[in-house]
């Protein structure tokens, strides 16, 4: 019978990589992350998880431990946030390179200074190019599907890729919520044991991650975009699989509410995504047009969906828990990139809000919708970027 | 790899190596000086073979040591360790 239990989503995290069957644990503490790793211990040492769970004295050796035990063809598992993340980012390469389907959770938080503990997504954001699939969540139940859909889409053959799965501190991490775990028999129907493509063995030995000359250089690269296409094709796919073997379906690479006659719709990604649903409800209430698009997989990127979704709408508001520093938010910069060689073009204006885990009510969601259609009727964005209730 | 594939449809997903005898190239062609042994005087202490930097020098069933001219840069390290000065360098060509 599957099972509903109602707790934190770094624990539905944890529970997740059990029900995946990792092989290999390899973690390092930090805040807002902790008790992912934690509660994984827990269960391996009373025996509930099968794993080799490896204790390691930084974040760079987490990664690069899941690297050794991915590259011997097993299913792997870590967690980590923020500067752990960060610290982290020269091991990232060598995996996605080295094409290993690693699975992490990254428990999105701020970076210092100011030190500071709260959700905000410049730490992922940073990891952007390193070749990593990128999953964002809403709620604790995508947090646990996501990572299974992760590791059958990351072990697919035409994918080979690592995925990161990232959920934001504290508005998730330690937020109780009633998931629904199926039962462990159908997890294993639906993700069988990972068959590598590849792995180290002492028997036919060689070795992965040598020189490569600049005659080679860009065909392994081509080949990792070709993957991160083929990963845009399979991530609908797999959600409806999914869907269909466990009941949830989380909205394939944008979860759309309400956009098919929006003159205005609001892009988000992760927990603002559904505190904007409610703040399209309450805008609908008083005829306002307006939906909601909520970027679930920023790495591949959506563009193409990006350009359906500017077919029939006036306006696109974009909302970021994040900054590129001399630019714009992350969001607002790739939408723009996606637009720019397609007809339909709608008016673009930027919101920068929640940086630090300042919180993004559904509120704060309509004053940026009501100021959006403001500019809207005007026919002119006034400023690119807003920052949201900033102390100017 | 004995082919070179042609385009990335025939390439492996990764860099991956399989260890072959020379495959960057046998070093032994970058030597100036040939270190040349005098069995005579070898007491067979094996010190050349541990100091060798490239592995190039294996010890023969005797413990003498056999000098792997494919490999050997010719860095004259075993020449300089041996107590006996039984590893002389001799110039290439010569």
């Amino acid at each position: 019978m599957a099972q509903t239990v109602i707790d934190t989503a770094n624990h539905i995290a944890a529970y997740a990589a059990k029900a995946a069957r990792a092989q290999v644990v390899a973690a390092y503490p930090i805040t807002p992350q902790t008790s992912i790793v934690e509660r994984i211990a827990e269960l391996v040492e009373s025996g509930e998880m099968d794993a080799e769970y490896i204790r390691v004295e930084s974040e760079h050796s987490a990664m690069s431990a899941c690297i050794g035990a991915a590259a011997g063809g097993v299913r792997t598992f870590t967690a980590t946030s923020s500067h752990g993340l960060v610290l982290m980012h020269e091991a990232l390469h060598w995996a996605s390179g080295s094409r290993l389907p690693i699975t992490m959770s990254v428990v999105n938080r701020a970076l210092g200074p100011g030190w500071n503990i709260w959700a905000d997504f410049t730490d992922s954001m940073s990891q952007r190019d390193t070749g990593w699939i990128q999953f964002y969540c809403a709620d604790n139940q995508e947090v646990f599907d996501t990572i299974i859909q992760a590791y059958k889409l990351c072990e697919n053959e035409r994918v080979l890729l690592p995925a990161m799965v990232c959920l934001e501190a504290f508005t998730l991490s330690h937020t109780y919520m009633p998931v629904k775990i199926p039962d462990q028999e159908k997890i294993d129907e639906f993700l069988p044991p990972y068959k590598p493509k590849w792995f180290l063995d002492v028997n036919n030995p060689f070795s992965h991650a040598n020189l490569v000359s600049p005659e080679w250089y860009m065909e392994f690269r081509y080949m990792m975009q070709e993957a991160m296409e083929n990963a845009k094709q399979l991530i609908p796919e797999i959600g409806k699989e999914c869907g269909k073997y466990f009941g949830f379906e989380h909205g394939g690479l944008i979860d759309k509410y309400k956009c098919e006659d929006a003159d205005l719709i609001l892009l988000t990604m992760g927990t603002i995504g559904r505190e904007a649903k409610i703040a399209v409800d309450n805008l609908r209430k008083e005829g306002f047009k307006v939906g909601t698009a909520r970027v679930r997989v920023f790495r591949p990127f959506p563009k193409e969906e990006i350009r359906k979704l500017a077919e029939n709408t006036q306006m696109f508001a974009i909302i970021d828990r994040g900054i590129s520093f001399g630019m714009e938010g992350f969001l607002a910069e790739e939408i723009k990139a996606s637009l720019y060689n397609h007809e339909d073009r709608p008016l673009i204006a930027g919101f920068v809000a929640g940086l630090g885990g300042r919180d993004v009510t559904f509120k704060t969601i309509e004053k940026i919708a009501r100021k959006s259609s403001e500019w809207m009727q005007a026919g002119k964005v006034e400023k690119e970027t807003l920052w949201v209730d900033l102390r100017e | 790899m004995s082919i070179a594939p042609k385009t990335c449809k025939e390439m492996p997903v990764t860099t991956l190596s399989i260890p072959t005898v020379g495959s960057m190239g046998k070093t032994g062609s970058w030597r100036t000086f040939r270190p040349v042994v005098d069995y005579s005087k070898c007491t067979r202490c094996t010190l050349c073979w541990i100091y060798c930097p490239d592995g190039a020098i294996t010890r023969q069933e005797d413990d003498s040591p056999k000098i792997d001219y494919d490999y050997c840069k010719g860095c004259g390290i075993c020449s300089n360790e041996c107590p006996v000065k039984a590893i002389t360098m001799e110039r290439e060509g010569e």
